[in-house]
């Protein structure tokens, strides 16, 4: 089980800040991921299609496409950061 | 003392107070420099009411904490303060303190700003602002990702 947080804009569009998935075995990094969430729906797809500027952490680190992600993990989406 | 700390708070803070208390008993700091960063009323032509700070606990910490070891690793630096607020802010409210001490000011001055940029484009906050016609969620900026390229 992977344990998803949603933040900002995105917990706003998806309409849930946290989740608790059991993700297929083909689905183990980041790309494969997003590719599988944005078949959810259009608010999914559209968020999440190729060329959005969505940022990933896994267990709190800036995650790139390739980083794996495994059973246990958190792996947060959100748009890019606007703090300061 | 040498302190190095990274505070996420809703409460304010006061300016004058953190930065005596920052260089409190080290007679080798020669240079104190910092940030503060203010809520405006205005932003892209539009009147803001409020600003609420959203952030990513369990990751702002580590963020901003792997920001100012940069920053020491970079810099001969004594001590670091960051402090960003979170929830709901009124325009002239402030929003962060970024402050540094060193022997000397080129250091100070460097470490002060490379330390904002980063935080601007790394650290997990997010703003979103009460505007006469409803909420919305700040767009991340390019000249930030430029500003903090440069580093």
């Amino acid at each position: 089980m992977v344990r998803l947080v949603y933040l900002a804009r995105l917990r706003d569009v998806f309409g849930t800040g946290t989740e608790n998935v059991d993700l297929p075995r083909d689905v183990s990094n980041v790309t494969a991921l997003l590719d599988w969430l944005s078949k959810r729906g259009d608010a999914w797809k559209k968020e999440l299609a190729s060329g959005r500027a969505i940022r990933v952490a896994v267990n709190h680190d800036i995650a790139g496409p390739e980083t794996p992600i495994r059973s246990g993990d958190e792996v947060a989406l959100f748009p890019p950061v606007t703090g300061g | 003392m040498i302190t190095v700390a990274v505070r996420v708070q809703h409460e304010d803070f006061d300016v004058g107070r953190e930065l005596a208390e920052l260089r409190a008993s080290n007679p080798r700091v020669g240079a104190v420099a910092s940030f503060v960063g203010i809520v405006r009323d205005l932003n892209d032509a539009t009147e803001i009411r409020t600003l609420t700070l959203e952030h990513y606990p369990g990751m702002t910490e580590k963020a901003l904490n792997g920001i100012v070891d940069e920053a020491m690793k970079r810099w001969d630096l004594y001590d670091v303060l960051v402090i960003h607020r979170v929830g709901e802010l009124k325009p002239t409210d402030q929003i962060v303190l970024v402050a540094v001490t060193s022997a000397h000011r080129g250091e100070a001055f460097s470490a002060c700003e490379f330390i904002m940029d980063y935080l601007k484009t790394k650290a997990p906050f997010w703003k979103k602002e009460m505007t006469p016609d409803g909420e919305r969620w700040v767009e991340g900026r390019s000249s930030d990702d430029e500003a903090a390229a440069r580093w």
